[in-house]
């Protein structure tokens, strides 16, 4: 078990920030730290597609602190919570594209993010790197002991945005590809991937010992993104790990290896969340995770890699269209 | 440039984001430079590995270095503080080989001459010296203004909101015009503060306009 | 501490010096960029700022346009040429080359202003030609100037070359990403830390060779 049994601080999410900017003590380092802090310093005059109605008596602590990871699948379905909590009345302050989990579960911790989208398996496996693969269920249950004291996952979502091996479809219909088992005996495997799928047990180690393929990673850092998939057309590499919710998997017909003996991790989306999200807020995300399904993520990803929307745009007309504002 | 009309509000605010997190650190380079340059330029030893060392402080990768200084600092990753020490770090490699050369270029005879007249050693630093060496002050901070306001944007990476993070968005989501953007104001930023101290010091330093002439025609 | 000795004992572990993807492959491969990324940009700038400082025209241009190269944000070239010219190693060694282009510039053009004009119309009266003038009195005694620029460029370039692993290449970066990616911070740490010494066996091995090249009898500037 790694859950940290360390007391957390229960403060506000601004005391951080606010006590740097006294010890910082000029006004330009203040100003400085304010922009930092904030994901959005132009946020209520620029009003994002939600049409600035955040003031709708939040909680008296201050505005929940929605983050996202720097993926822009994320960061709409971050937008998608920020949106449908606003309009239950909570007022809300957006810290999208963090980085790294190393970067916002400290601040998830320490109560400077209150929500941030999360997938099941990925999250797991940061917190305890043995754990079992299994079903989106198990994987929930197992989170619930993982994550350190005041953090939870609320009901995952079926939408799922997974791992993959996919291939062209020349190539899979060459050398009659179905299965990731398949690739077993294919000479000279590459797999255009995120760096980092070089460790993850559903990486080429655990591709080897499941299914007996040999496979090298390409190391490309646009998660699943344009190069990743033009290193796989234009035949640099002969797999890709393009995550499962990417609109480019139909838009080019790819083919994706069944995974029979469910090595890779399901990444069902899951949203994590601080203490501050009381049970009102979570029957308000939980209206959005209860239909987001996979089809809805890609349709949602589609409108911002091929229409080029923002996110604000792109949940605002989701939900609308699936009747979750205006409650 | 459909792209870069639609979103002019997201421009606006990571543009803004920037220049907060810029000029901090250019600021507290500047500034904290000149006293070390000023303690290590009498002293050959400590000036020549002080001015090596510091160019290799610029060969840290800065990624790693965001990621590892919250460590010592006792910060999160994304806090301001952070950030500003990183690039202050950053900025005074850059910086304290610049200003240690440019007060070393003043004359030991005006030093001197100054000393005889009476000057107190903080009074002939203030009045004698840092005009004296003005110009190359100001050619340095030029460099590290520049710098400065180009790497901000590693930031982008980890989740600090900056002009970078225009690049991770676009690179992922295959936008062309949201990186490009990224570029043209990131640069478009950087000569513009190369512009403000270009002008400043035509106001702060006059004297420092008519040297060319001499120099021109030996 | 504690995460530096991590790093170090990274470093140490005797599995991590051979085989595919070990310490000295990625070390190889970095060095590579490295010089890729130089030279070309030496096979540029070093001319153009050889007869910008010879001429001594057009010095405010070249002056204006390396400053801007300065402010280009090289995650932002990598990315978009990266978009543009897909994985592999072109699209991040031209992100390169422009990073080193300023510094050799300026260590070019110094190194021929830096020589005394006496010196240069003194050989122009011996008769010399433009070219001899350029290459056998400009160039040799500004020879530590322009090894300097060459230096500043190539210790850049080292710390930024890890940006290519982010398009799929080799190198150091490799290690940093893999570990920034992981929470792996020994192998983060370890790869910068191996960065470092690079950029330090460069730094020195310029250095010595900016003492070599001074010329006899010339003043140090």
């Amino acid at each position: 078990m790694t859950a940290s049994r360390t007391p957390r601080p229960s403060r506000g999410p601004a005391l951080g920030r606010r006590s740097f900017a006294a010890l910082a003590g000029t006004g330009l380092v203040a100003a400085g730290a304010a922009a930092c802090s904030n994901e959005d310093p132009l946020a209520k005059e620029s009003g994002s597609a939600s049409g600035g109605s955040s003031d709708g008596g939040g909680p008296a602590t201050g505005a929940l602190v929605i983050g996202s990871q720097q993926y822009y699948s994320n960061e709409i379905i971050a937008e998608l919570f920020a949106q449908v909590l606003e309009d239950s009345g909570a007022s809300v302050e957006r810290q999208y594209q963090i980085g790294q989990r190393d970067v916002y579960m400290p601040e998830l911790e320490s109560g400077a993010i209150d929500l941030l989208p999360e997938y099941l398996g990925n999250l797991l496996q940061y917190l305890d790197e043995s754990a079992a693969t299994g079903t989106a269920d198990d994987l929930a249950t197992a989170l619930g002991e993982a994550l350190p004291d005041g953090l939870r996952v609320l009901p995952h979502a079926e939408a799922t945005d997974q791992d993959s091996y996919t291939t062209t479809k020349d190539f899979a219909s060459q050398n009659q590809l179905a299965a990731i088992g398949d690739l077993a005996g294919v000479e000279d495997l590459r797999i255009a991937a995120n760096p980092e799928f070089e460790e993850r047990p559903y990486g080429p180690q655990g591709a080897k010992s499941v299914y007996d393929a040999d496979i090298t990673v390409v190391p490309v850092s646009d998660s699943g993104g344009p190069l990743t998939l033009q290193a796989l057309l234009d035949g640099t590499t002969q797999l890709a790990d393009i995550y499962t919710a990417d609109p480019s998997i139909a838009a080019n017909d790819l083919v994706t290896l069944e995974d029979p003996e469910s090595m890779i991790l399901p990444q069902n989306v899951a949203p994590l969340v601080s203490e501050r999200i009381d049970e009102d807020a979570a029957a308000a995300i939980k209206t959005v995770t209860d239909v987001l399904t996979t089809e809805e993520l890609i349709a949602l990803n589609t409108k911002s890699v091929t229409d080029k929307q923002d996110s604000a745009t792109i949940a605002k007309a989701w939900l609308t269209e699936k009747g979750l504002l205006g409650s | 440039m459909t792209w870069v009309l639609e979103n002019l509000d997201l421009l606006g605010s990571r543009l803004l984001a920037h220049v907060l997190q810029a000029i901090p650190p250019i600021l507290l380079a500047f500034v904290l430079s000149l006293p070390i340059a000023k303690l290590i330029a009498v002293r050959g030893w400590l000036r020549t590995s002080l001015t090596a060392g510091a160019g290799l402080l610029y060969a840290i990768p800065s990624l790693p270095l965001f990621i590892v200084l919250p460590l010592f600092l006792g910060t999160s990753i994304r806090s301001p503080l952070n950030i500003v020490v990183a690039l202050t770090i950053y900025g005074l490699a850059l910086m304290v080989p610049s200003a240690s050369e440019a007060l070393r270029a003043v004359s030991g005879d005006t030093l001197r001459a100054a000393t005889a007249q009476g000057y107190a050693p903080l009074q002939r630093f203030w009045q004698v010296e840092l005009p004296l060496a003005g110009p190359a002050l100001v050619a340095g901070l030029r460099v590290l203004a520049v710098s400065t306001v180009s790497l901000v944007t590693v930031g982008g990476v980890l989740g600090v909101p900056s002009l970078g993070m225009l690049f991770i968005d676009g690179f992922q989501r295959g936008i062309l015009e949201e990186i490009l953007s990224g570029i043209v104001l990131t640069v478009a930023l950087a000569l513009l503060l190369d512009l403000l101290i270009v002008l400043g010091a035509r106001v702060a330093l006059p004297w420092a306009r008519t040297p060319r002439r001499k120099g021109a025609r030996a | 501490m504690t995460q530096l000795l991590e790093a170090l004992a990274w470093i140490a572990d005797p599995t991590r010096w051979s085989g595919p993807g070990s310490i000295p492959v990625r070390l190889l491969e970095h060095l590579w960029y490295t010089l890729l990324g130089v030279g070309i940009a030496a096979l540029v700038a070093i001319p153009v700022g050889l007869l910008v400082g010879h001429t001594r025209r057009g010095r405010g241009p070249v002056v204006a346009l390396s400053g801007a190269a300065r402010a280009l944000p090289t995650l932002g070239l990598v990315t978009l040429f990266g978009l543009w010219l897909g994985i592999g190693l072109t699209a991040p060694v031209l992100a390169f080359v422009i990073l080193a282009i300023p510094s050799l510039l300026a260590g070019a053009y110094s190194a021929c202003e830096a020589v005394d004009p006496r010196t240069v119309d003194a050989a122009r009266a011996q008769g010399m030609t433009e070219w001899q003038i350029l290459t056998r009195v400009e160039v040799p005694l500004g020879l530590p100037l322009l090894i300097g620029g060459v230096r500043l460029a190539a210790v850049q370039v080292v710390a930024t070359v890890m940006l290519a692993s982010y398009i799929g290449n080799g190198g150091l970066g490799r290690f940093i990403f893999l570990g920034l990616n992981l929470s792996d911070y020994p192998q983060m740490l370890g790869g910068s830390i191996l960065v470092v010494a690079l950029a330090l066996v460069i730094d020195l091995a310029l250095r010595l060779v900016e003492r070599l090249t001074a010329p006899r009898g010339a003043a140090r500037t």
